[in-house]
């Protein structure tokens, strides 16, 4: 390839946080002076472009130190890596995190989705920008959900600068939010996770027990409390012996889609080809859920022991962590868990002299739901603009760097600790018979306690509900988040399973619970989340790219309708949202009007 | 069709194909089934010359057992596949799928666009005047080129053409996200400023017109495109000895276009900019 370009150059700030990333530049073909050998020579070439991987990282740097990506830095960091620019650029407008236009070093995320929306978030963008005022040297921006939902509304300020700097903000007032947009330094700091966690502390938790339990900072503290016992017993009974015992276990994905992790393992773990490669999914960003961030911020030592087993059961010496970039607590806590971790042998060429190598490395995401979705996560960390990729070949054959990889989010792996310490029979026994084991759920909106909840398999809504505190007047319950369904308030006795839930034509999906009284207005909530699937499709294929904008059009002309007057309007979205749930390309396009469907057919949003 | 090099021969396979039991070669898609059949199924972004992108989902089919529908273009045949082509579901996302890309572009100038619209009797006006649309003035920036972003689909089919699958330019890519997605060079600069060498290979391979001649570009303006008046003569590019051919289109005696055959084997429809452009020398009749 012959890349071209520009002569637009970095500027000192820019090149220096390009360069601490990567490293000083060694000869001009890489943006440094021209030496004596570079008239003889010529680097970068095959051995740069197999860095590629490296473009989202270096795009962060960037951002980080600058607040934004100018074309002199774009390109700078594209002849370091021999990146074409134009690709490049493509992957930087991708991201909603990150600015090819200037704007100011501090930008204020605030969340304007379904939860925060319900507790005020339109008045608080508005009280924000009146004090603000013009030249603040803030960028307010509305966000979609920040994973913050039981304290919402919710607002993070993100500073750029060295080190860049970050403050949340939720509950968010328009004074606390200014005050972590202009001084994130001296922003009160964020409660802890066990506050999100109203069981925290209870016996009989499995996933949670050790939130608000044990100190996140300390290896020691969480070996105290059971901590790495589960790998022991995975050496214990090898590889094979792990997948049997999660196959046995009757373990599924907890993302959504429900598929068993075992038989996942065991594809993975047969392919020939190497090397294989460990994912662990962490964009968690479907709109209402926030289990893996308490996760992670309040048991991070859990998700690496847990990724440690996932990675020595599928023959994987290298896992990725893919995080989204809203979460910079959970960001702060793995580098510092992953750390301790490597320094104390637990991670690196022989854990726990077992011979088994093994290391775990951060990919930060910077803002797009669709990077959830498994094959556009690989695209993402690869480098490319995060568009999902058709299937088959599937992941456990030709998945990152098109290797054999096995992709679990957050809470699915965290669930292979329990299994091993308590055997996969006694595991199985939790739960129901198709739906085994504990069962994390958000529960945010309008309820007394919201926060995450565990529950086994096979409680019911209503059970999860008075846990909660319902308050009165529920009108619907949003199950799944943005990609789920709702349920009526007289349709509480669903049971809280795969299967109970799919009898009642709804779904689990990821675990949100999303509580409305009749004070909320439905048709706002429907236009909000059409809004959020026409601005989170990647664009890549037909229907899911003008279908999402189509079905937020008719939203918009209905929304002060009913009857009649929107029954035109109500047939072209079924039409619409066949096709998109029939064509689209992945997960995001077919799910985008299933909480529609159902409002209109569950709750009779427009009658 | 691209001519394909004789390799070993390979294994047939079977598959039923709306109840026929039909027999392909291994490695053969769907699509390459339906046309070996006859069927004639719509598709946009598959290109003969590259890899199928199944972006443009006009090709769907229903194979049995699979939760949603399948673009034909790329989902290879695999042995005792039933798939069907005709049936109402399948029909029902073509067409929805062509009124929503005939309301949010024009595809006034896209091979069989209209031909495909009435066969499913697609109604894109169905969303209202107000539907969003791009309504963008066409980009002309140099005298070889235009990029009229109103009628593009999104294919992705330019940017494989200049990417990894032919030219290894590199000079476009698809930027933003969702609706607002386009196709751009670096920092969305002119073309002038940009990476394209100017081989025209996206041209070639741009199934709506989107991207153009400059000179087909004018005589639409002028009205005066008429390729009823056409004639086309196939030759070979006598600026360098690779032996590339080129297809000059000719109208009133003057070349008004230069394409070239995808079934060559050495270029497969490939060209440089000299190839491409170069033949004012022909028509300089001082």
């Amino acid at each position: 390839m012959d890349l071209h370009f520009g002569d637009s150059k970095p500027t000192d700030e820019e090149r220096a946080a390009v360069d601490a990333l990567l490293g000083p530049p060694e000869s001009s073909w890489e943006g440094a002076d021209r030496s004596d050998t570079d008239l003889r020579w010529a680097r970068g070439g095959r051995a740069a472009r197999d860095r590629r991987d490296l473009l989202l990282p270096g795009l962060h740097a960037i951002n980080d130190r600058v607040g934004w990506i100018s074309d002199g830095a774009l390109d700078y960091l594209c002849r370091r890596l021999t990146v074409p620019p134009a690709e490049a650029y493509g992957v930087a407008t991708f991201y909603a995190m990150f600015s090819v236009k200037p704007r100011p070093a501090t930008v204020l995320h605030v969340c304007t989705d379904l939860a925060c929306a319900a507790a005020g978030a339109p008045e608080l963008c508005a009280g924000i920008e009146e004090r603000l005022g013009l030249g603040s040297g803030v960028s307010v921006e509305r966000s979609p959900c920040l994973g913050l939902c039981e304290r919402a509304p919710a607002a993070l300020a993100v500073k750029a600068g060295d080190p860049v700097r970050t403050a949340v903000s939720a509950p968010a007032t328009v004074e606390e939010a200014v005050l972590a947009a202009s001084a994130p330094d001296s922003a009160p700091e964020e409660p802890p996770a066990a506050l999100a966690v109203p069981q925290a502390g209870q016996d009989g938790l499995m996933l949670l027990h050790r939130v608000g339990v044990v100190d996140p900072a300390s290896l020691d503290d969480y070996r105290a409390h059971g901590g790495y016992t589960a790998l022991r017993r995975a050496f214990e009974l090898g590889p094979a012996g792990v997948i049997r015992e999660v196959t046995d276990s009757g373990l599924v994905g907890r993302g959504g889609a429900a598929f068993p992790t075992g038989r996942k393992w065991q594809a993975t773990a047969s392919q020939p080809d190497r090397p294989h490669y460990l994912v662990c999914n962490a964009d968690e960003s479907e709109p209402g859920t926030f289990k893996d961030r308490v996760l992670m911020e309040g048991d991070p030592y859990a998700l690496i022991e847990a990724m440690t087993i996932a990675g020595y059961a599928t023959g994987a010496h290298r896992g990725y962590l893919y995080l989204r970039g809203e979460y910079p607590r959970s960001l702060h806590r793995l580098e510092h868990a992953i750390a301790q971790a490597r320094a104390r042998g637990l991670l690196g060429d022989d854990v726990l002299g077992q011979g088994y190598a093994f290391d775990i490395e951060i990919r930060r995401g910077a803002g797009a739901y669709i990077c959830g979705e498994e094959t556009a996560l690989f695209n993402s960390i690869e480098g490319y603009r995060g568009e999902p990729r058709s299937k088959p070949p599937f992941p456990v054959e030709k998945g990152l760097f098109g290797k054999p990889t096995v992709e679990n989010n957050v809470e699915t792996l965290v669930n292979v600790l329990p299994i091993l310490t308590m055997g996969a029979p006694a595991y199985a026994a939790i739960g129901t018979q198709r739906s085994t084991g504990p069962k994390l759920f958000c529960v945010s909106g309008t309820v007394e306690r919201p926060g995450v909840y565990e529950l086994p398999f096979g409680a019911t809504l209503g059970e999860l509900l008075a846990l909660a505190g319902v308050r009165d007047g529920l009108r619907a319950v949003l199950l799944g988040g943005a990609a789920g369904g709702f349920v009526r308030a007289d349709e509480l006795d669903i049971p809280l399973t795969f299967e109970g839930t799919r009898e009642a034509g709804t779904t689990l999906g990821s675990g949100v619970v999303m509580a409305f009284d009749d004070t909320v207005p439905l048709p706002r909530l429907l236009l909000r989340i059409a809004e959020f699937f026409r601005d989170e499709s990647c664009g890549q294929c037909v229907p899911c790219r003008v279908g999402t904008v189509r079905q937020e059009e008719a939203l918009h002309r209905i929304v002060e309708r009913t009857g009649a007057a929107a029954a035109g309007d109500i047939a072209l979205l079924r039409e619409v949202g066949r096709a998109m749930r029939d064509a689209s390309i992945c997960g995001l396009g077919q799910t985008a009007w299933n909480a529609v469907e159902s409002a209109i057919d569950r709750l009779g949003a427009y009658e | 069709m691209t001519v394909t090099p004789l390799g070993i021969p390979r294994r047939l396979l079977e598959f039923t194909l709306d109840g026929q039991e039909t027999r392909v070669p291994e490695g053969s898609t769907i699509l390459d089934a339906c046309r070996a059949a006859g069927k004639d199924i719509p598709t946009l972004c598959e290109g003969d010359t590259l890899r199928p992108k199944n972006a443009c989902r006009v090709c769907v089919v229903e194979v049995e057992g699979s939760r949603t529908l399948v673009p034909a273009c790329s989902r290879k045949a695999e042995p005792g596949m039933e798939v069907r082509t005709d049936t109402e579901r399948a029909r029902h996302s073509r067409k929805i799928v062509l009124e929503l890309l005939a309301s949010s572009v024009d595809l006034s100038t896209t091979p069989r666009g209209a031909e495909w619209l009435k066969e499913y009797e697609a109604k894109p006006d169905r969303f209202g005047p107000d539907a969003a649309r791009l309504n963008e003035e066409p980009k002309v920036d140099n005298e070889l080129y235009v990029r009229d972003y109103d009628k593009c689909i999104l294919c992705y089919k330019c940017v494989d053409a200049c990417g990894d699958q032919w030219q290894n330019t590199f000079a476009i890519s698809v930027a933003g996200r969702g609706f607002d997605a386009r196709i751009a060079v670096e920092h969305d600069a002119p073309l002038t400023d940009s990476a394209c060498v100017y081989c025209g290979n996206c041209i070639e391979v741009c199934p709506t017109g989107a991207l153009s001649f400059k000179s087909e570009f004018d005589m639409r303006a002028a009205g005066t495109w008429d390729e009823s008046k056409q004639t086309e003569t196939t030759t070979v590019c006598a600026y360098c000895g690779v032996g590339c051919n080129l297809t000059l289109h000719v109208q009133d005696n003057e070349i008004v276009k230069v394409t070239s055959p995808h079934d060559n084997p050495v270029t497969h429809g490939n060209l440089c900019i000299k190839g491409r452009f170069g033949y004012q020398h022909v028509q300089n009749r001082g």
